[in-house]
């Protein structure tokens, strides 16, 4: 049970963290909590769905239940979801940042953004749950008590790959390097000479994709409905803070940490307090590291 | 005719339990800048508090004391303090998104609560048979509801008045010097951790006031009342009103809520029942983008704050 439960707790942490690396990156560079974030996640599982009928899920192959038309549409919708982000950013956050609004302002009007998104999903989709392919798969025992289904194996792989080639941009590429500056100190940056509008575009676009592939993820295992990335938005907030606002690691770390516990918590409670997991781990972290496990103490 | 007339006493009542809700959120955000994300969970506190401690007694709950009404609000603006504090504490020295999350956070935990404890809130049944002030007096719903209506307008007026007295007292003054230029006022000795803790729990204790009015009004309560949407709904209100001034803050409540019952009337008339859930879609949509476009141009709001200029400035 407790094995089954920190495997469980491995595959969803690793969607969690995906959506918090991107929610992380805007908290700390954008400076505002963006509570549209969860959107992104439900646009990327739809443009996908909206992919995969066009193009078919694709014969399954290697034991999974989809092709590479799947992946190809995964990657093609959070492209498309990355774009839309930024489109997001100049229709509404930019102009507030123009007028001089608080960041605050900017949290509100996610808000509303979020609302329109999701529900104009809802308008072309309904509250129905729709399904990528109509493959089953049975789990796989790799140890007594413990079965793992190779979709999600993939899934956990995929993830790691993206993790590892953010990791490498930030770390290595200019445009990384001004992205981590701009988080630092955006008032030394631009005295750097680094062009403030083109590591903002950069950021809503990575912070787009990632978090659309964790849609798409998500609503792989198994099925996608409306409330999918809205469902997630506080699992996402208490991994991004968890690990420390800004840094990828800790945003990994964090997912981790808040997919495991979601798990095990679900062994000793009633399934309709699942939510209430992440909103425990939140409070505790504010209270007692504010500035998350692998964050540094801004003054 | 008596059923327009009748409608038209219900929607007004809402209407005041939701001033009450806007202007608790008005001295949080307009007057001290504080992101309440969780409005729809301290009014549900408020509402479920009520409604446990005065509903008639059911052997199938817990709670259901039959106490008396006032000992019902007294007791649901206490607890709406109390949660407000303890989130208070934990978040307010922090930067202002943590509030909102928290809050947010609050929310989600509240709807949870109230559906899946169901010894104590009935889960998706509700609680019935909760305590109305004077219920016994009136003989016919009709008069009931006009007396509940006259009642409401006085709560509303004492609300109104006490929140200008306290916000034009020193008291007031620290809150806004905080929100404008908090390195300023805390140069002058004020703490802007206390005050802000006690601007938010005080809103949030109106909050929890409108819960127990709107329950002690239907007489009856569900998790369906408190829907996250009612939260972007009186944020809606505020923002449409004006922030910063509580008599915008009611012109908003009664124009928001008026579009919203009125778009409902509209979605059900025009559009197929099939479709009720799209309906339903088109309405939040609405909501959202009046968010956002107000937020774009119209900051300020139809009525929004007056600016104040010291008397002892000379000119």
């Amino acid at each position: 049970m407790i094995l089954q439960a920190l495997v469980d707790g491995v595959f969803t942490g690793a969607i969690i963290s995906l959506g918090a690396i991107g929610l992380s990156l805007t908290l700390q560079i954008m400076r505002f909590a963006n509570f549209a974030h969860a959107e992104f996640m439900t646009l990327g599982g739809y443009l996908a769905l909206a992919i995969v009928w066009m193009i078919g899920p694709g014969s399954p192959t290697l034991g999974l239940t989809f092709g590479w038309q799947l992946l190809v549409a995964a990657l093609l919708a959070s492209a498309l979801a990355g774009l839309m982000a930024w489109g997001l950013d100049l229709l509404v956050f930019r102009p507030l940042r123009r007028q001089g609004a608080a960041s605050l302002v900017l949290v509100f009007a996610a808000f509303g953004a979020a609302l329109v998104l999701r529900h104009v999903l809802v308008l072309i989709w309904g509250h129905e749950s729709y399904f990528y392919t109509r493959e089953l798969q049975m789990g796989v025992m790799i140890m007594p008590g413990m079965r793992v289904m190779p979709d999600q194996v993939f899934i956990l792989a995929l993830a790691v790959l993206l993790m590892v080639v953010l990791h490498l941009f930030l770390t290595f590429h200019r445009t990384g390097i001004a992205m981590r500056a701009m988080a630092e100190s955006p008032a030394l940056s631009q005295v750097c000479g680094i062009r403030v509008d083109s590591v903002m575009r950069t950021t809503w676009i990575i912070s787009g994709f990632m978090a659309a592939m964790a849609g798409v993820f998500s609503a792989l295992t198994p099925q996608l409905h409306p409330e999918l990335g809205s469902n997630m938005l506080l699992s996402v907030f208490a991994a991004a803070i968890f690990g420390g606002v800004g840094s990828l690691p800790g945003a990994v770390l964090g997912g981790l940490l808040v997919g495991i516990s979601e798990n095990l918590f679900l062994l000793v409670a009633d399934p309709g307090y699942k939510p209430a997991m992440p909103f425990l781990l939140l409070l505790a972290v504010l209270c007692l590291r504010p500035q998350g496990l692998l964050g540094e103490r801004s003054s | 005719m008596a059923g327009i007339l009748s409608y038209l006493v219900f929607f007004l009542c809402v209407v005041l339990v939701l001033c009450i809700l806007t202007m608790g959120l008005n001295l949080q955000w307009g007057f001290t800048g504080l992101f309440n994300a969780g409005v729809a969970g301290f009014y549900a506190i408020g509402g479920y508090t009520h409604a446990i401690l005065t509903a008639a007694p059911n052997p199938q709950l817990m709670g259901n004391y039959g106490l008396p009404w006032i000992v019902g609000i007294l007791g649901a603006v206490l607890l709406t303090a109390l949660a407000a504090a303890v989130i208070g504490l934990i978040t307010i020295r922090l930067r202002g998104d943590y509030l909102a999350i928290a809050t947010f956070g609050i929310g989600i935990m509240i709807q949870l609560v109230a559906l899946n404890l169901e010894r104590w809130t009935g889960g998706s049944q509700g609680i019935t048979r909760i305590a109305k002030p004077m219920g016994a007096a009136f003989d016919t719903p009709m008069a009931y509801n006009l007396f509940y209506l006259a009642f409401l307008i006085a709560v509303v007026v004492l609300v109104y008045w006490a929140l200008e007295r306290i916000l034009s007292s020193p008291w007031g003054r620290v809150l806004r010097a905080i929100r404008e230029d908090e390195v300023a006022a805390a140069s002058l000795g004020k703490s802007a951790v206390s005050f802000r803790l006690q601007s938010f729990v005080l809103g949030s204790s109106l909050m929890g006031l409108a819960g127990a009015l709107y329950v002690s009004f239907i007489g009856f309560v569900s998790p369906f009342d408190f829907l996250p949407i009612l939260t972007f709904q009186v944020w809606a209100m505020l923002i449409v009103g004006g922030s910063g001034n509580n008599r915008g803050a009611m012109l908003g409540a009664l124009v928001v809520w008026g579009v919203w019952a009125s778009s409902g009337v509209l979605v059900s008339k025009w559009i197929a029942p099939a479709y009720a859930a799209q309906g339903a879609a088109i309405q939040v949509i609405l909501i959202g983008l009046v968010l956002v476009l107000m937020l774009l141009f119209k900051p300020r709001g139809l009525i929004g704050e007056r600016a104040v200029v010291s008397r002892h400035l000379v000119w």
